[in-house]
């Protein structure tokens, strides 16, 4: 062994004192997240309680019952025709349509980003990407409207598609969809680990079968939660819907047809001049509850799917 | 320092580096390699930590060039071909030359399917139970794990994950395996077994390792190449030879260091 040639410096000590001491920004600071947390929580149950309230207007009032809302096909709450069914099935149909495009899509995208793209091509591919989510809704409103309806018109005939229609406002929708999901999809192939594609690799697989059956697999409640969180946003799009789908509801399952959606339906209300306390007017809000627990209930789906995700590789 | 090219044209060499080098870059991280791996033989690859172990066993089945993108210089013929021939499809030389790696890194899927998979993508008529049950039989696994086929491999104790790594890639019947530091994520226990296992193993196949533990080159290998980093700040085969002598007569004083806890 050669001789020691570190040098020991010596540092100044505070004398010993093992008492709490008080840190005044530790406090400032802590504070302050707190607050933002508790922001956040506060508003959620605001407007929880806002709606819950406005809600339960409509639901006393004496021309509403729960057999004419399950029942009837028709809704026109001004002559007390509380039939749900036209509103709900045009959510679900643009909802399907939005899905139909944005899942394949996003998924093809997400696969393709994480498991074969050059740094260089993904280095343009996910600004574009981020710019598609930039958009404002209501460009994607008039995209669908001004775009997408002469199109569909073009191919299937002006007789066949009314100029107010769910494919059309569903298929624009699933584009406003389709980077979120990519980038969900994403995240969740990335989080698989390489020694999983190395293991696949060693094995002689090609790059597709270690994508699709092994990282995909791998991922798939990631993948999941995407798609879960995907649908809901696509329940609650509004804008698209209220510009493109149709005004006045219609029990149709024809997507060529005009229909109003839950959240186009509540637009067009709210943005008319309504009597407050009139029956048009509470009822938006008990719409406006039905679509909140829609989508927190396919919020805390997707969370537990995503939390078991995690557990697997930690 | 190299030692000199072995003889050519024998067949009980199943793969052989010439005069390799491989490059991340303009990083030159191994250089003039002349490495024979005999068949039916355990060949162990020992040295101390950065000097291009794992990047040389990785060359063996163009493991490298997916995620590091390195550059090869020379070849590494297998059977006679050289690996790295334009015409060579590197999908087709992982299927021959497994691997088993550092970490046990089973599929996220059941112990059955772990090792079914590999059979099936290359398209494994027979009967795929009886297939499993050969792997897990040869990776000594099987009377752990038989009653339990359909759980998660990664439901296992990390002694028998690497085990059924070690069964994943019997599955696909390579000729030759690689294990990068197969047991150095185990305990005692279970790198006895793994080791007992290559044992058994080179029956059949030809093996490759890496192993920081030099005991474990001495007790497992038969031949052990003694790499190093050179003058030139790349690492390269410094001694290669029967184990015994290495371990016992080197001929470099460097090799001697090492073995004997000496170096540095």
């Amino acid at each position: 062994m050669a001789e020691s040639t570190i040098k020991w410096v010596e540092t100044d000590k505070r004398p010993l004192n093992l008492r709490r001491k008080l840190r005044v920004g530790e406090l400032v600071i802590q504070g302050l997240l707190f607050f933002s947390g508790f922001f956040s929580i506060f508003t959620t149950i605001g407007i929880v309680y806002e709606l819950g309230k406005e809600a339960l207007l409509f639901f006393q009032m004496p021309e509403f019952n729960l057999i004419g809302t399950i029942a009837s096909v028709e809704w026109k709450p001004h002559v007390g025709k509380f039939g749900i069914w036209p509103l709900v099935t045009a959510t679900m149909m643009t909802t399907v349509i939005a899905m139909a495009i944005a899942i394949p899509l996003g998924m093809g995208v997400a696969i393709y980003l994480s498991e074969y793209a050059s740094p260089k091509v993904r280095s343009i591919l996910k600004p574009v990407l981020e710019v598609l989510a930039g958009i404002p809704t209501i460009v994607y409103g008039y995209f669908a409207l001004m775009f997408m309806t002469p199109l569909l018109r073009s191919v299937f005939g002006n007789e066949v598609v009314q100029i107010y229609n769910t494919a059309s406002a569903g298929l624009v929708m699933g584009i406003l969809i389709l980077p979120l999901i990519t980038s969900m999809t994403e995240d969740a192939l990335s989080a698989v680990p390489r020694s999983l594609r190395e293991a696949a690799y060693g094995m002689g697989a090609t790059k597709l079968e270690a994508a699709l059956q092994v990282v995909v697999p791998a991922a798939l409640s990631g993948i999941a939660a995407a798609i879960i969180i995907g649908i809901s946003r696509a329940i609650g799009e509004t804008m698209i819907v209220a510009v493109a789908a149709g005004a006045g509801p219609n029990f149709t399952f024809n997507p060529f047809e005009g229909a109003e959606t839950i959240t186009g339906h509540i637009v067009r209300i709210s943005g008319g001049d309504l009597a407050y306390d009139s029956v048009d007017y509470n009822s938006i809000f008990a719409l406006g509850l039905l679509l909140f627990f829609i989508t927190l209930t396919l919020n805390i789906i997707s969370q537990r799917i995503v939390r078991r995700f995690w557990e697997v590789y930690e | 320092m190299t030692q000199p090219i072995p003889q050519n044209g024998t067949s009980k060499f199943v793969l052989e580096a010439r005069s390799l080098g491989i490059y991340y870059g303009n990083f030159r991280a191994v250089i003039g390699v002349h490495l024979p791996v005999e068949r039916n033989k355990i060949t162990a690859i020992i040295g101390p930590s950065g000097c291009g172990k794992s990047t040389l066993l990785r060359a063996f089945n163009r493991m490298n060039e997916l995620f590091a993108g390195t550059r090869i210089e020379g070849e590494i013929n297998f059977e006679g071909q050289n690996l790295y021939d334009p015409s060579v499809d590197p999908v087709e030389v992982r299927y021959r030359i497994g691997m088993v790696f550092q970490k046990p890194n089973p599929f996220p899927k059941s112990i059955y399917e772990n090792i079914a998979w590999g059979a099936r993508i290359h398209g494994f008529k027979g009967n795929m139970d009886d297939l499993v049950e050969s792997c897990l039989r040869q990776s000594a696994l099987w009377d752990e794990v038989k009653d339990k086929l359909k759980q998660s491999g990664l439901a296992l104790s990390g002694g028998q994950q690497q085990r059924l790594c070690i069964a994943r890639a019997l599955a696909v019947q390579p000729e030759v395996i690689l294990m990068d530091e197969p047991a150095s994520a185990l305990d005692p226990i279970a790198t006895l077994k793994i080791e007992e296992l290559m044992q058994e193993l080179k029956k059949n196949y030809t093996i490759v390792i890496v192993t920081h533990n030099m005991q474990q080159a001495a007790r497992a290998s038969d031949y052990t190449a003694m790499m190093m980093i050179n003058d030139e700040r790349a690492g390269t085969v410094i001694e290669f030879d029967e184990t015994n002598r290495i371990f016992t007569n080197p001929k470099d004083k460097r090799t001697e260091d090492y073995v004997t806890g000496r170096f540095g």
